[in-house]
């Protein structure tokens, strides 16, 4: 099988290259794709990849693979290579930091921007906040999230404005706060998400739902959001 | 909250609202026009004419033509911010967009009054 690989090493390339390698795949099996880069790296020990986990619970080896993001690990060859040829190339729209390993920082500052974690103005109670099964049923399809970041580097929005738009990820997060029972601070979440960048930058285009590795929908939660500004607005 | 001096309301949930309430009324213009050519047999110049003496088709197509300017701006605010880095031309090309908005709608005053 060919694999084609993206590569760039700042400190000894001028510019980034496609790295043609041909590669005997074990007859038989259905190898995932981080197994292929396993391949790779034993043929050539200079290749830069994360990993970490290798069952799609880390979030690390998000990548483009044959043109649509996904997780390496959880990823089977069968379900990508096309006429016996894997492209592979980092997640889109982020720094290269050295071959397949891309810099997450204005990924994680619009996760950080949201306040990802519980606000509650109440005095905290003896034991724990609690809450109803209906409550708690409502954070299904939110707290999954392992901020791959495969949905945010999916979007067209989020490519032309990283340092504005939130993105799917944070927004699926903001989403996830706003609809629990246990915060009180959705005013302040809400009046910090009213302009025209942050959450209305979103088109709908749902690139996000159709990268999404733990099938998530940040379309949705997105449209959840504009709901409660626009009901907060009238 | 991202701030910008250049948008037409000042929140994204304003921009978003005039967004959708002009879309539905270029929608129900431009039936009530695509529906006139098909189903007027004889369009004439007098048959245009008379029907653009009124009072409502005047006001429901300067309501049109507004909602089609507001229309504009927000697409146009919209791609400009995503493609045009640079914050000189962006402002430049923005303020193209306005102004020809802006002659389009004095523009589509005086025609529609001066019939």
């Amino acid at each position: 099988m060919l694999v084609s690989v993206y590569r760039y090493n700042p400190e000894s390339d001028k510019a980034p290259y496609m790295q043609d390698v041909e590669l005997e795949i074990p007859v038989g099996k259905d190898l995932m794709v981080l197994d292929v880069l396993a391949l790779l790296k034993d043929k050539d020990p200079t290749l830069a990849y994360r990993r970490s986990c290798r069952e799609g619970v880390c979030g690390s080896d998000g990548m483009n693979m044959n043109g649509k993001n996904g997780l390496a690990c959880i990823t089977p060859m069968s379900q990508v290579v096309k006429d016996n040829k894997l492209v592979l190339r980092p997640l889109p729209g982020l720094p290269v930091i050295r071959d397949l390993v891309v810099d997450m920082s204005l990924f994680y500052q619009q996760y950080e921007k949201i306040k990802p974690y519980l606000q509650n103005s109440s005095p905290a109670p003896a034991i724990e906040r609690l809450q109803s099964p209906e409550d708690r049923a409502k954070l299904d399809g939110l707290y999954e999230c392992i901020l791959c970041a495969c949905c945010s580097t999916s979007c067209p929005s989020f490519w032309w404005n990283p340092d504005k738009f939130v993105g799917p990820a944070g927004l699926l997060q903001a989403y996830r706060f706003l609809a629990d029972s246990r915060d009180t601070a959705t005013e302040d979440r809400l009046a910090g998400l009213d302009d025209p960048f942050s959450v209305f930058r979103c088109r709908g285009i749902m690139n996000c739902v159709s990268v999404c590795p733990k099938g998530l929908n940040p379309t949705r939660a997105i449209g959840h959001i504009r709901n409660m500004l626009l009901q907060r607005a009238t | 909250m991202v701030t910008s001096v250049t948008n037409f309301g000042r929140s994204g949930a304003y921009d978003w609202m005039v967004q959708r309430v002009s879309a539905v009324v270029l929608a129900l213009y431009t039936a009530f026009l695509v529906g006139l050519v098909l189903f007027t047999p004889d369009l004439t110049y007098e048959v245009w004419s008379a029907l653009f003496a009124k009072t409502w088709v005047r006001i429901f197509s300067l309501l049109a033509l507004v909602a089609l300017g507001a229309h504009a701006w927000i697409g146009l605010w919209t791609i400009t911010t995503d493609y045009i880095k640079d914050g000189l031309m962006r402002f430049l090309s923005q303020a193209l967009c306005g102004l020809v908005m802006f002659i389009y709608l004095i523009w589509g005053v005086q025609t529609l009054w001066g019939l």
